[in-house]
């Protein structure tokens, strides 16, 4: 198992973000988690990536404890995450911000900037980028850094459709390369044409889970999402 | 021969405060630590330094001891206070300033209190000697730090300062980071702080003042944070424009007042035409 949460609890003030919320992520597959505004999405992945510690519960990483550890040594681990606000480093190039997550040559750097469609030149400062770009820096850079499991939050909130669809593309063959990716999203096309399974979080808990034809006919989540 | 004197005696100073200023730099321009405690390695610099050699060290130990005893001061200062993050951090850091001035003024045994620390002994007789060696130190400053900047352990304080949430999910231990900026940082300090001792061959504990540490942090913001050369740039301009107000014949009462005004003033237009300073790149949010 690559990874496996256990009922996980945080809570702010009197408010549950996450609540007895317990699933596993299997190696070599990609599974989105969805939910509406506020479910506890980001905050569960704070949760895993040690941004945040959690009240309870325990996450476990490649059969390893690693609950409470701080963000570096989560990192070490080997997970490697983007956020949901792109975080690059804005007053280093988009060379140096690529250099930080892996040491390779040019030609490595620009094979990956051209798998998500990156046009600029490498020594641009990444502050002055427009954001779909800094985002795109930012998954290149997550994609360079040494992982076995990946996880991307809202990866293609502020991008274009063509690179939406590469996108797909990307995750698909890193999948096939053995590639764990876990992802929060909001499209629900692009959710469904490349999970192998979905998790429906709501009020912190986990609501339902299964492929994505089950997840869609699954009457809970449309309410869920709705309301009765 | 004594405008001459006077010429070779600011420019020892441009090089003393330039050491200071891109020392700073590196915590605050390149690491984005507020750290309004580095006059207090200077200030330790000077007195471990004078002390030293007025218990009959060598200089070159007088000078070592400072550096080693003002960057471990930097490293002690950095575990409480990396966590916290900028108007705190400066805070916290200004605290420590005035705690070991505080220190300086009481502990009169060791220090001497407030009579302070007479005939510290120079690093060389001619001062034109010490010009070759404050501006050959000034370089050998600026050239290590420009080169730490365009290490990958220099990168990684640089990401550190944009975004440490980032930089951690890069597996970097940004804490390390941060306490070894603030230890380099301060062992530049403190041999900044030697030199100053060595040469004014005197040192009270005003060294400490909050005064000297505006006028660093005027240098470092008219130079600009994250460049080595604005670092140089800026200490010349605070040091050296307000000296002419001693030769227009203002009585002496009123020229300390005026420096503070002219300081004002520069800031004043660095901030409203180039906020970044004269060779910025970086903001601070």
């Amino acid at each position: 198992m690559m990874l496996r949460i256990t009922k996980l609890d945080k809570h702010f003030g009197g408010v549950y973000a996450v609540h007895d919320c317990t699933f596993d992520i299997k190696e070599g597959t990609i599974t989105s988690i969805i939910g509406p505004n506020g479910a506890g999405k980001t905050t569960l992945f704070n949760l895993i990536t040690g941004i945040l510690p959690p009240d309870k519960g325990s996450v476990r990483f490649k059969n390893q404890n690693i609950t409470g550890f701080k963000p570096y040594k989560v990192a070490r681990a080997g997970i490697s995450r983007t956020f949901q606000l792109a975080k690059v480093f804005k007053n280093l190039t988009v060379r140096d911000n690529l250099l930080l997550a892996s040491n390779v040559n040019d030609a490595e750097l620009k094979k990956i900037l051209a798998h998500v469609h990156y046009g600029r030149e490498l020594d641009t400062l990444a502050g002055e980028l427009s954001y779909g770009q800094q985002r795109l820096v930012e998954i290149a850079r997550a994609l360079l850094f040494p992982h076995s499991l990946l996880m991307l939050d809202e990866p293609t909130a502020g991008v274009n459709p063509k690179v939406r669809q590469e996108l797909k593309q990307i995750l698909t063959r890193l999948k096939k390369q053995g590639s764990t990716i876990v992802l929060i999203e909001h499209d629900m096309d692009f959710v469904m044409s490349i999970s192998d399974r979905v998790i429906v979080l709501n009020e912190g808990t986990v609501l339902t889970s299964g492929t994505p034809a089950q997840v869609r006919k699954n009457p809970k989540v449309l309410e869920a999402y709705l309301g009765k | 021969m004594a405008f001459i004197n006077y010429l070779i005696h600011l420019a020892i100073l441009v090089c003393i405060y330039g050491m200071l200023t891109v020392s700073l730099n590196l915590a605050v321009g390149f690491t984005g630590l507020i750290n309004l405690g580095h006059i207090a390695f200077f200030g330790i610099g000077a007195y471990t330094s004078a002390l030293l050699a007025l218990n009959g060290y060598p200089l070159w130990a007088a000078i070592l001891g400072a550096a080693l005893i003002a960057a471990l001061a930097g490293i002690i200062l950095a575990f409480p206070t990396t966590r916290l993050k900028g108007d705190y951090l400066a805070l916290a850091t200004l605290g420590f300033t005035f705690i070991v001035g505080s220190i300086a003024r009481n502990w009169t045994s060791l220090t001497r209190g407030p009579l302070g620390l007479p005939g510290i002994p120079k690093y060389a007789a001619s001062n034109q000697t010490l010009l070759w060696i404050a501006a050959g130190t000034l370089l050998a400053f600026s050239i290590t730090i420009y080169c730490i900047t365009k290490t990958r352990f220099g990168k990684t304080l640089q990401a550190v300062r944009d975004d440490e949430l980032a930089a951690a999910m890069l597996g970097k231990n940004t804490f390390v980071h941060k306490v070894a900026a603030m230890g380099i940082s301060a062992f530049f300090a403190g041999i900044a702080g030697s030199f100053f001792a060595h040469y004014i061959s005197f040192i009270d504990p005003s060294i400490f003042g909050l005064g000297d540490l505006v006028l660093l942090l005027s240098m470092l913001i008219v130079g600009g944070l994250a460049s080595v050369p604005g670092s140089f740039i800026g200490t010349a301009i605070i040091l050296l424009i307000p000296e002419p107000l001693r030769f227009i014949g203002f009585p002496s009462a009123l020229i300390g007042p005026m420096r503070e005004m002219l300081f004002a003033l520069i800031l004043l237009l660095i901030l409203i035409y180039r906020p970044k300073g004269i060779f910025g790149r970086v903001d601070l949010q």
